[in-house]
């Protein structure tokens, strides 16, 4: 059966089954979601407002059987947070059951009539809008409950809290994980508030009896599903009891420090003297110790890296899943903060309430140079989200993100690219990542083209973080490659293991020519990522956007970031070599 | 000369004693290089993937400076 699009119109409330057109019909993931915002959201639209739309979109192999790693969604729209089109990608149970269902993607459009707010049920049999005001101003876990009381078969829940019920511009978008808790996030870019201004509380998602996923050319996906699966299960990085099945992203802690590279503070030091009790060794430990919680989780069925965790609290009860590098980050290192059981907690409130954990602990940061708390403090970092939760003038700032909060606070060290503040890499010390945080098409985003693999990790070749030469080309083609495997649903982390072993990069390839019935191979990767790269970029021009928005901030050209001391020195001419060929 | 040593994550195995992200105090002969210096400690090379000195990346074959602070690191990633 032919995929088709799924179109719901909250204005009159239809849904309606579409053909794909041909425009589209070779895109999954990311570079459909790119594609129907590229052709369908006028790029000037207020993000809030009746002409933005969110889409929702499985990738190429979602739902497939056994392709490893593959549950991966892609949320898109134009941001509120950045004003640029945006890609958010969370794991969790939405995407296989979606594709499973034959569909290729959701576009929700128009705002309700009457003002309500409205859950969507999706199955087999088509689509039911439901009254949500009992749901209204619930945390995400209370909603994950409810809706597997209500509905059996343990659906996904695509879902927003209080924050994107407010429309505050760091919402994100929670997805369920298998244990039905809200962890998984398409957390970047505030598209909580996007799915809240179409008067949608949540999307609940029942595959059973749905058609299945078409593929093509079963012998072709065979065949590439399995050289790929072997080069996860060999990679060190990715094979079971390997770093990042054993302590999860938060191995990193320790390394970015030990390289200079930790935001710390605001992004006033690079260098963390508590790293050690934030790492992901200490998850590690913290879960052997309680006899509680888990690291090596999936946060969906068939992922076989499992980075995931779950992170119990002193008395053995869980507080949160998962804790990540780049929330131990934000709510850790950037804040002064150095005890894991309080980023947990923070943790838990973000996914109750329905944010991103990196601009969540980021604002926090700048809140404290800002003077409203001390760096290091803890107890009051954690009653904010009480502000937060309550939606008083301070937590409604709050929840409006780094940029937003340094105005209210009179800040100039504001660590932002388009409006979206900095994940856990500082660029002064690692400049292939600066030049991905300035030139992407997502704002400051460390995933959009994660150079870090060869700068720090010795991962697909190795090169000098600190040089600026060839760093144009690399995070071009990092940045490419991004969004070609964004489109597939497989885990961008399948990158490690494919960039060291050619015949996992070929598998990738294949398992998604088998599916697609596309005339593809390992060759047209960084060609296709191109082209989605293009739609973005153009998007983006016609929204107001221009290079000298590929910047980063000025206190970084300025302000030597210790330990090594160094500024950010990349010159202007090489950002703007990054994106020279979309209109060559 | 005396260095200050790390190591994290897999590797950790190889200094039990040491806390999560605590340095072992070592003497080393003058000069001794960062391959030399992991050998001394048991730690097989082939577990390792970054060699940090300062703060910056280096190989084995670079000399140690006196009072360095070392980093042996095996394969990591995330984001
Ligand atoms: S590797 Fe981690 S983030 Fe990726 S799909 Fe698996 S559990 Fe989810």
């Amino acid at each position: 059966m032919a995929r088709k699009i799924l179109r719901i119109n909250m204005t009159d409330l239809s849904a309606t089954y579409e053909d794909i057109p041909e425009k589209w019909a070779k895109w999954g993931g990311r570079g459909l979601t790119s594609a129907i915002i590229f052709d369908e959201v006028e790029p000037t639209c207020h993000p809030l407002g009746p002409n933005n739309k969110l889409v929702i979109a499985p990738g190429w192999v979602s739902g497939t059987p056994a392709a490893p790693s593959s549950g991966r969604t892609s949320f898109g729209a134009k941001s509120p947070l950045t004003g640029t089109i945006k890609e958010s990608n969370s794991g969790g149970l939405s995407s296989q059951k979606i594709g499973k269902l034959g569909i290729a993607a959701i576009i929700l459009e128009g705002q309700p009539k009457d003002g309500k707010w409205y859950s969507i049920f999706i199955d087999k049999d088509g689509v039911k809008f439901e009254d949500a005001s009992d749901l209204l101003g619930k945390g995400m876990e209370e909603v994950d409950k409810v809706m597997w009381e209500r509905y059996p078969h343990k659906p996904a829940v695509i879902g927003i809290g209080p924050v994107g019920e407010r429309k505050l511009t760091n919402a994100g978008i929670s997805v369920n994980d298998p244990e039905n808790n809200p962890g998984r996030y398409a957390g970047r870019g505030g598209l909580g508030a996007v799915m809240g201004a179409r008067g949608v509380k949540a999307i609940v998602v029942d595959d059973k009896g749905g058609p299945g996923v078409h593929i093509a050319n079963p012998e072709l996906f065979k065949q590439g599903r399995r050289k790929l699966t072997k080069a996860i299960q060999a990679h060190d990085l990715t094979k079971k009891n390997g770093g990042l099945n054993a302590y999860g992203t938060d191995v990193l802690m320790n390394i970015i420090n030990e390289a200079g590279g930790l935001p710390t503070r605001n992004f006033s030091s690079g260098q963390f003297e508590g790293a050690a009790k934030i790492s992901g060794e200490m998850i590690a430990e913290m879960v052997e110790k309680r006899k509680a919680g888990q690291t090596g989780h999936a946060c969906h069925p068939g992922c076989i890296i499992q980075c995931s965790n779950v992170y119990p609290g002193p008395d053995g009860q869980i507080i949160a899943s998962p804790v990540e590098y780049e929330t131990a980050m934000a709510l850790g290192s950037n804040c002064g903060i150095d005890d894991l059981d309080f980023v947990a907690q923070m943790t838990k409130y973000c996914n109750d309430l329905g944010m991103d954990t990196i601009e969540a602990g980021n604002t926090i940061a700048v809140a404290m140079e800002g003077g409203l708390l001390e760096f290091g403090d803890k107890e009051g970092a954690l009653a904010l989200f009480e502000e937060i939760a309550k939606g008083t003038p301070l937590g409604r700032i709050l929840g409006q993100g780094v940029e937003a909060t340094a105005k209210a606070f009179g800040l100039y060290r504001v660590p932002t690219v388009k409006g979206q503040s900095m994940p856990a890499y500082e660029p002064r010390a690692i400049k292939g990542i600066g030049v991905t945080y300035a030139t992407s098409t997502m704002g400051a985003d460390h995933t959009s083209g994660y150079t870090i693999a060869p700068e720090i990790a010795g991962v697909g070749g190795k090169v000098d973080p600190m040089s600026i030469e060839g760093k144009a080309e690399l995070s071009l083609t990092f940045q490419a490659a991004t969004a070609f495997i964004d489109s597939t649903g497989y885990c961008l982390f399948i990158a490690f293991p494919i960039l060291d072993i050619p015949e996992g990069w070929e598998g990738m390839a294949e398992s998604v020519a088998g599916v697609m019935g596309m005339d593809i191979t390992g060759a047209d990767v960084v060609p296709m990522g191109k082209e989605i790269l293009r739609m973005e970029r153009l998007f983006n021009e016609r929204a107001g956007f221009t290079k000298e928005d590929d910047r980063l901030p000025e206190f970084m050209r300025t302000e030597p970031l210790p330990p090594h001391n160094t500024v950010w020195d990349v010159p202007d001419e090489v950002l703007d070599e990054v994106y020279a060929w979309v209109h060559e | 000369m005396e260095v200050d040593v790390r190591v994290f994550a897999t590797l950790r195995r190889y200094m039990p004693e040491q806390g999560i992200g605590e340095a072992l105090r070592l003497d080393v002969q003058d000069g001794a290089t960062l391959g030399r210096i992991c050998d001394q400690l048991g730690i097989p090379r082939q577990e390792i993937k970054i060699v940090m000195q300062n703060g910056l990346q280096v190989d084995f074959d670079t000399p140690a400076e006196p009072d360095a602070r070392i980093a042996y690191i095996p394969a990591v990633g995330g984001g």
